[in-house]
């Protein structure tokens, strides 16, 4: 099952206008969150630092679950991962890529080639283990970026913008592999996107985030129906 | 990234049989008396005489010579520093102050060759006439012709200073026929070959060259042109590490009579290059 | 005109220049990824230093080497000086700035992405820098070559500090300096050309291994 996050006051800045203001934000659970506004507003810093790869100038972020968890910086991170829009292949194989978490787990070599092929068979992948990850298409490689992340089965699972650059048939494929992913282990996914009908159609609840301020949350068609003219925007697809 | 750990490992167990090696063969240089540092000149080194007599003192004594050739005033300085057991230089200018300061035990003869003025066979200046060097060297700036000096701190370029000193003449105020080359000895005569200039040589690099110079020899066999090499074993006081007890072997067997004869026969196209005169 | 010992002459070209590189590489890998992966106070000071040090000329580097080993230098007692090993250490001195400022470029030029999406994916910090160098391991192969490359031609340092002994000392490069001098441009041409070719053979070796690995 996985982790439920909360963030409270975050706030950041690289030195010029805050990127992030006093940003709060629950995550329950299991559940499929959204964060959602145009670029630049923000998203992936909040992002980053929810999956503990940055610090936030103020604020702090907490996770919690079924049962009562110690904050353990190293072993917290390495329950939770992140693929990115463009995914970066490692200059390896794809097998390679996608086993490269497991072996810094220190598994066993036949549990790692048991995982890697389960994960590429989930995105269709079968038969790619010896390809050169370098050479793959932009959709074979986000496919592979997506094994290599749920071959380590986190308990959490950050998407930023992970479908931006794909073509329909791949957008399915992956939002389906997420779904089937969801249904046998039950963790959390934070998804960030510029793009609302996806979000509509993914998750339950979320939050607008513009030039680093929160302007609504909670349920996608109560933030939908916000009287705001950036948010009525937004979701008529005219904002990016 | 098991692969990577092995890597490393590989690299590690190779650096240290690498260095352990390097250590084991310097080592092997290291028992004191085992290795005898002599500091020479490179024209004497490229002359070929050390190849020729140093096997001897090797077979008689079981000691090999090492020679670091380097010019006249760094093989002394090297001697002040303890890098060197033994010098055998041909600058008595520079040798005084080191011997005044204490740097050497002794100084003793060992053998002389000549200077020679050279310089192209149409020789312009007339130092072919000349009846003594000063007087061909006041042709040479009279005439303004070419001349190379190595002006480095070499036995040759003192000497040639001295010829000036004793013409009269300051150096420092020549015009641009006067070349500063700052090289060793047979660079200079390459390049005097070649721009059709005069300079002043010891014979023994101008003989083993002598095949592929065009200029020729012009004026030789005054006094002032001896170029008397000196053995000096170095000083222990100064330098504790210094090997004296075969320094001073050595300079005993370089003034010896077999090793003087040896000396004596050593030949380049021809020509004998060195000639003993080690007191008796 | 005495025998060039070849076999001895290139044999210890080789043994100083690998060990040089070798032991070069072993401390200025990590530190060039170090130096290019981990911001710390004095850590901008510390990279535009190694990159000055590319500058640096080698006679400086044999005059501070020899200064050192002298008998009458601060590490006068290892009676290093004229020897193999005292090379090895000139030669070190020398290529490190080389080998470390290469590899740092080469790491920096591992895109910040790749670092992240190796962070996300539970990395240490040790991890991260194994992966990284890893990523960029055609940069570093590189870096390390260079070493060997500008080790094997030196000349003046490893005359410094070697003294170009006949049948110890004296390495290939000497031996064409020393040959050129003395006016004998066949022999040095002959060795220049040894030289080309161990060079070749030593990068080809090299380059065979990593393919495979």
């Amino acid at each position: 099952m996985g982790l439920a996050i909360e963030a409270a006051g975050i706030s950041k800045s690289y030195g010029g206008p805050a990127v992030l203001s006093s940003v709060n934000l629950k995550v329950e659970a299991g559940e499929l969150f959204a964060i959602l506004g145009p670029s630049g507003s923000g998203k992936s810093t909040l992002l980053r630092i929810l999956d503990l790869l940055e610090q936030p100038d103020q604020g702090e972020v907490t996770f919690g679950g079924p049962e009562s968890i110690l904050w353990d910086g190293q072993r917290l991170r390495r329950r939770m991962t992140m693929l990115l829009q463009r995914s970066m292949m490692f200059r390896d194989t794809v097998f390679g890529n996608v086993a490269y978490g497991l072996r810094l787990r220190g598994l066993q070599e036949r549990e790692i080639r048991d995982r890697v092929l389960n994960a590429l068979g989930d995105v269709g992948l079968q038969g790619f283990e010896r390809r050169k990850a370098l050479t793959l298409s932009g959709g074979e490689a986000q496919r592979v970026a997506f094994a290599r992340a749920i071959a380590i089965e986190p308990e959490v699972l950050f998407l930023d913008e992970f479908t931006a650059n794909l073509d329909p048939p791949n957008i399915r494929m992956l939002e389906s592999a997420l779904a089937a992913y969801r249904q046998k282990t039950g963790c959390t996914v934070v998804l960030v996107s510029h793009n609302p009908f996806q979000a509509q159609r993914l998750a339950k609840r979320c939050l607008f985030l513009y030039q680093g301020e929160v302007l609504g949350s909670g349920p996608i068609d109560d933030v939908r129906r916000l009287d705001d003219d950036r948010t009525v925007a937004f979701f008529r697809g005219d904002l990016i | 990234m098991n692969k990577t750990k092995w890597l490393i490992l590989v690299v590690v167990v190779i650096a240290v049989v690498l260095v352990a090696a390097g250590l084991a063969i310097s080592g092997a240089f290291s028992p004191a008396e085992s290795r005898l540092i002599l500091a020479t000149t490179t024209s004497t080194q490229n002359s070929g005489l050390l190849d020729f007599i140093l096997p001897d003192f090797k077979s008689k004594y079981g000691v090999k010579v090492d020679v670091v050739a380097v010019g006249s005033g760094l093989a002394l300085e090297n001697a002040k520093r303890g890098d060197a057991d033994v010098v055998l230089s041909h600058a008595p200018s520079l040798e005084a102050p080191f011997m005044d300061q204490g740097y050497g035990i002794f100084k003793w003869r060992v053998m002389y060759n000549q200077y020679a003025v050279v310089g192209p066979s149409g020789d312009p200046a007339g130092v072919g006439n000349a009846w003594s060097v000063t007087v061909a060297f006041k042709k040479i700036a009279d005439n303004s012709s070419t001349f190379l000096s190595r002006s480095d701190n070499s036995g040759t370029y003192t000497k040639e200073m001295q010829i000036w000193a004793l013409a009269g003449l300051d150096a420092g105020q020549f015009g641009s026929w006067y070349n500063e080359v700052g090289k060793g000895m047979e660079d200079t005569l390459m390049m005097a070959d070649e721009l059709g200039g005069y300079t002043l040589t010891d014979e023994g690099t101008y003989f083993t060259l002598i095949q592929t110079l065009g200029i020729v020899e012009l004026f030789r066999n005054d006094t002032v042109l001896f170029n008397q090499y000196s053995v000096i074993p170095v000083n222990p006081a100064k330098n504790l590490n210094v090997n004296v007890k075969y320094a001073v072997l050595f300079a005993e067997w370089i003034v010896g009579p077999e090793t003087q004869e040896l000396i004596a026969s050593y030949t380049a196209n021809g020509h004998q290059l060195f000639f003993p005169n080690a007191e008796p | 005109m005495g025998e060039l010992d070849i076999a001895q002459v290139v044999a210890l070209s080789l043994y100083v220049s690998i060990t040089a590189t070798v032991l070069t590489s072993l401390v200025g890998l990590p530190l060039g990824a170090f130096l290019a992966l981990k911001r710390f106070r004095g850590s901008w000071l510390m990279r535009t230093g190694v990159y000055t040090l590319f500058a640096l000329p080698s006679v400086v580097v044999g005059l501070v080497v020899y200064t050192m080993l002298s008998h009458s230098g601060p590490l006068g007692v290892l009676d290093w000086l004229w020897t193999p090993i005292g090379m090895v250490l000139a030669e070190s001195v020398l290529i490190f700035p080389l080998v470390t400022g290469l590899t740092m470029s080469a790491v920096s030029d591992v895109d910040e992405s790749v670092r992240l999406t190796i962070r996300t994916l539970g990395a240490s910090n040790r991890q991260l820098m194994m992966r990284v160098m890893h990523e960029a391991r055609f940069g570093i192969f590189g870096a390390v070559m260079v070493g060997f490359g500008r080790a094997i031609s030196e000349v003046g340092a490893v005359w410094m500090v070697g003294g170009n002994i006949k049948g110890s000392t004296q390495v290939i490069t000497t031996a064409i300096m020393q040959q050129t001098q003395m006016g004998d441009f066949g022999t040095s041409f002959a060795l220049a050309g040894i030289l080309l070719i161990i060079a070749f053979v030593v990068f080809f070796v090299i380059r065979e291994i990593q393919e495979r690995g």
